[in-house]
C-alpha cells in the first residue's frame, strides 16, 4: 500500500501513467485485430528511411512538444496561457515562405531571397510576438490569455495577408529538410530534440528555472526577494515565440508551403494540454519540463491511437475533453481536499473501531 | 478621509467606466457615418445595410450577452462557438434524418444548454478549476460532437415551420428608413426574427443584471470574491449560475445562427468565442471582472459587424483585413482598459 502511494506520489507519475495506458489500449487492440502483439513498437527500416508507429507519433509530435517548452514557462511564470502559439506558428511559416517566394508569388521552384534569410526572418518575426506579448503581460499587467487573444485573432489573418490570401508552395528540395529526412531519421524529431536538450541545458546551469519557479509561486514576494518579475515573465513569453517560430517552420516545412490557414489550427489547446498532462499546475509555479514534453508525445499518441481505431479527426476532440476534464478534476484542490476529508474520516472510524473492541 | 474625497473618487471612478463606453460608442457612430459618407454610391447608407448587420449577428448579440454575465465574474467561457456548431447540427439532423417536429428540437436545444452550462459551472464553481481550461474541454466536446452527430453538411429545408421562421420578413412599420431604388420600386426594410429575439434577449439580460439579486451578485462576485463571500453571498452558486446563463444564451444564440444559416456543418462558428470575447471587451467589460454592460457589448458586436461590413461593400481588400483591424481596436481597448486601471491604483495611494 505505501509503496503504490509513493509510485502515485511522484511527480512524473500522471504523464508515464498515462503513456502506459494509451500504450496498452495499443497492445489490446492489435491483438483483438490478429496482429502481432508488439507491432506498436517494431520499428522498421523501408527504402532508408524509418518506419513504425513510434516513429510517427515521435515525428508528428514534435511540434507540439517544441510548444510544450514555452507553454510550461508561460504557464509556470504568470498562471495563464499563451494561446496564441498556433497563429504565431502560422505567420512565422507565412513570412518565411513569403520571402523565400517574393510577394505575391504562389507557386515557385527557385529562391528569391537565401533560404537562411526566409528562416531567420520566420523566428524574428515569432520572436516579435513574443515581445508583444510580454510586454502587453509583464508591464501593462494585462491576464495573460486576454492579451495573447489579439495575436490569437491578427496573427493568422497578418499571414494570410503577407500570402495574398493564396497557399505558398515552395518547390524546392532544401526547404523541404527541416520537415522531411535527415538521412533515416525524420528531421522534426531531430529538431525536437536539439531544442529540448538547449531547455533543459539551459534550466540546469543557469537560475533561470528557479526564477521562473519562484515569480510563479508568489510574484510580489519574488520583487520583494530581488527578482525582477516583470523582466522574468517577459523572458517567458519571448522564448515561447520563438519556440512557436520554430514549431511553425517545421510545419511550413513538412508541406513545403505557407497554408496560413490550417498550420499550427488548435494546437495551441495540444500545447496547454501537454502542460496539464505533465502534471504542471496550471496555476504557475513549480514545473517539470520534462512531464510536459512526455504529455505532448502522449496527446499524439492518444490522437494517433484515436485515428487507428477507426474515430475521424473531427470526432477526436470529445475524448481529448474528457482526458483534460479528468486530469484537471484530479488535479483540483477542490477535489484533493474532498479526498483527504473522506480518507481522514475513514482513518477516524477506523481508529474508533479498534478503541471500541 | 473626509466625505468629499471619498464622493470625487466614485465619480472619477463611475467616470472611467462610463468613458470606456462612451469611447465605444462614438466609435461606432464615427465608423458608420464615415462609411455611410465613402461608400454612399455603394448603399452603405440605407437603414436596411444597418438591419443587415444586426441580422448577421443576432447569433452574436446572445452570445456576448452570455460572456459578458460571465466575464462580469472574472471567468471566460470559450465553448461558445463549438457549442453554436452542436446546436446547429443537433437541429439539422434532427428536423431533416429523424424528422422530430422543430419546435420540440428547439425546447431540447434550450435544454442541453442548461445541462452544458450546469457541467462548465460545476468544475468552475463547485472545483475551483480555472474557467479558461474547463470551457477548453467544453469546447473540444461540443465540437467533437457535432462530428459525431454528423460529419457531412446538412441543409435544413423539410421543416415547414422552421423555414417559415427563417424566412419571416418583418417590415418596419410606418415605412421608416424606406427609399427608392433605380427602378423606382418603394423598397421598405424588413427586420427578421432573429433580430427581434436578440433584442428582447438583450433587454432581459440588461434588466436581470441591473435589478435582481442574481445580476447584482454577479457584479459582487467579480468585484471581489472574498468580500462578496463576506457578505453572505453564495459564490460558489452565482458562478454556477452565471456559466448556465451563458449557455442558455448561447443555445438561444444558436437556434438565432441557425436560422440564418439554415444549415449544420463541423467547422460552424469557428472563432466566434474570440468575437464575443473582443466585442464584450470593446463594450467596456472589464477581464478582471466587477464592471461590464451588455449595452457596452452589443456596440462592441455593432463595431465588428461594421468593420466586416465595411470590408466587404469595399470588395477588393481581403477579408482577412477585417480580422486584423478588429484585433487593432481590441489591443488598443485592452491597453486603454490597462492605463485606467493603473490610474486608478495611483489615486488610490
Amino acid at each position: 500500500m505505501k509503496t503504490i502511494k509513493k509510485i502515485t506520489h511522484l511527480r512524473l507519475f500522471l504523464p508515464i501513467f498515462s503513456m502506459l495506458l494509451v500504450m496498452a489500449v495499443n497492445i489490446i487492440f492489435d491483438i483483438v485485430n490478429g496482429n502481432a502483439v508488439f507491432n506498436f513498437f517494431t520499428i522498421s527500416v523501408r527504402n532508408g528511411i524509418l518506419y513504425g508507429r513510434i516513429i510517427d507519433i515521435l515525428n508528428r509530435g514534435s511540434e507540439a512538444a517544441i510548444l510544450a517548452i514555452g507553454m510550461t514557462l508561460v504557464v509556470s511564470s504568470s498562471a495563464g496561457t499563451d494561446i496564441s502559439v498556433g497563429s504565431v506558428m502560422s505567420l512565422s511559416g507565412g513570412v518565411c515562405c513569403m520571402l523565400l517566394a517574393g510577394f505575391g508569388n504562389a507557386n515557385v521552384s527557385e529562391y528569391a531571397h537565401p533560404l537562411w534569410m526566409g528562416l531567420l526572418a520566420g523566428l524574428v518575426v515569432a520572436c516579435a510576438c513574443g515581445v508583444f506579448n510580454g510586454f502587453l503581460v509583464s508591464y501593462l499587467n494585462i491576464q495573460p490569455m486576454v492579451a495573447t487573444l489579439i495575436l490569437f485573432s491578427a496573427g493568422r489573418a497578418i499571414g494570410l495577408l503577407l500570402c495574398n490570401s493564396t497557399i505558398v508552395y515552395i518547390r524546392e528540395p532544401s526547404f523541404q529538410f527541416l520537415g522531411g529526412y535527415c538521412g533515416f531519421m525524420p528531421t522534426p524529431i531531430l529538431v525536437a530534440g536539439c531544442c529540448v536538450i538547449i531547455a533543459s541545458l539551459i534550466l540546469k546551469f543557469t537560475a533561470l528555472g528557479m526564477y521562473v519557479q519562484s515569480v510563479g509561486i508568489n510574484k510580489n514576494a519574488a520583487r520583494i526577494a530581488g527578482y525582477q518579475s516583470r523582466r522574468i515573465i517577459f523572458t517567458t513569453f519571448v522564448i515561447c515565440g520563438l519556440c512557436a517560430g520554430i514549431a511553425g517552420l517545421v510545419a511550413t516545412s513538412r508541406i513545403y508551403s505557407a497554408d496560413t490557414n490550417n498550420i499550427g489550427l488548435t494546437l495551441e489547446l495540444d500545447a496547454i494540454l501537454a502542460v496539464a498532462l505533465g502534471g504542471n499546475s496550471l496555476g504557475g509555479g513549480k514545473f517539470r519540463l520534462s512531464g510536459s514534453i512526455i504529455g505532448a508525445y502522449t496527446i499524439q499518441a492518444i490522437t494517433t491511437t484515436l485515428y487507428a481505431l477507426g474515430i475521424s479527426s473531427a470526432q477526436a476532440p470529445v475524448f481529448k475533453a474528457v482526458i483534460v476534464i479528468l486530469i484537471v478534476t484530479i488535479q483540483a484542490p477542490a477535489f484533493k481536499a474532498m479526498l483527504a476529508k473522506r480518507a481522514a474520516a475513514r482513518s477516524l472510524a477506523a481508529h474508533k473501531e479498534v478503541i471500541g473492541t | 478621509m473626509n466625505r468629499t474625497s471619498l464622493e470625487k473618487r466614485s465619480r472619477r471612478q463611475m467616470n472611467n467606466n462610463g468613458m470606456l463606453l462612451l469611447i465605444t460608442i462614438a466609435l461606432f457612430i464615427v465608423m458608420y457615418v464615415a462609411g455611410c459618407l465613402v461608400y454612399s454610391d455603394k448603399g452603405f447608407d440605407h437603414f436596411q445595410t444597418f438591419i443587415n448587420i444586426l441580422i448577421n449577428n443576432s447569433g452574436l448579440i446572445c452570445v456576448a450577452c452570455g460572456m459578458t454575465a460571465v466575464m462580469l465574474t472574472g471567468g471566460i467561457d470559450i465553448s461558445v462557438g463549438a457549442l453554436i456548431a452542436m446546436d446547429c447540427m443537433f437541429l439539422a439532423v434532427g428536423i431533416e434524418t429523424r424528422g422530430v417536429p422543430a419546435p420540440y428540437l428547439m425546447a431540447e436545444v434550450l435544454l442541453i444548454g442548461v445541462v452544458f452550462g450546469f457541467v462548465q459551472g460545476f468544475c468552475v464553481g463547485y472545483l475551483d478549476i480555472q474557467p479558461f481550461i474547463v470551457t477548453m474541454a467544453g469546447m473540444f466536446f461540443a465540437r467533437g460532437m457535432t462530428a459525431m452527430i454528423s460529419t457531412q453538411q446538412v441543409t435544413i429545408k423539410s421543416s415547414e415551420f422552421f423555414v417559415g421562421l427563417a424566412n419571416l420578413k418583418i417590415w418596419m412599420p410606418f415605412e421608416i428608413g424606406a427609399y427608392m431604388n433605380n427602378k423606382g420600386k418603394l423598397m421598405v426594410p424588413y427586420l427578421r426574427l432573429p433580430v427581434i429575439i436578440a433584442l428582447v434577449v438583450l433587454i432581459a439580460v440588461f434588466l436581470l443584471l441591473r435589478y435582481t439579486k442574481f445580476g447584482r451578485s454577479l457584479y459582487a462576485v467579480g468585484g471581489n470574491q472574498q468580500s462578496a463571500a463576506l457578505m453572505g453571498l453564495d459564490v460558489k452558486k452565482t458562478r454556477l449560475k452565471a456559466y448556465m446563463l451563458s449557455s442558455f444564451l448561447c443555445s438561444i444564440g444558436g437556434i438565432c445562427y441557425c436560422l440564418n444559416t439554415m444549415a449544420g456543418t463541423t467547422t460552424q462558428a469557428t472563432g466566434l468565442e474570440m468575437d464575443a470575447i473582443s466585442s464584450a471587451v470593446i463594450g467596456g467589460t472589464l477581464l478582471t471582472g466587477g464592471v461590464g454592460n451588455v449595452f457596452g457589448s452589443f456596440f462592441g458586436v455593432l463595431i465588428n459587424g461594421t468593420i466586416s461590413s465595411l470590408v466587404k461593400t469595399n470588395g477588393k481588400l481581403m477579408s482577412s483585413w477585417a480580422n486584423v483591424v478588429s484585433a487593432m481596436l481590441l489591443c488598443f481597448f485592452i491597453v486603454l482598459q490597462a492605463v485606467f486601471a493603473k490610474l486608478k491604483e495611483r489615486s488610490k495611494r
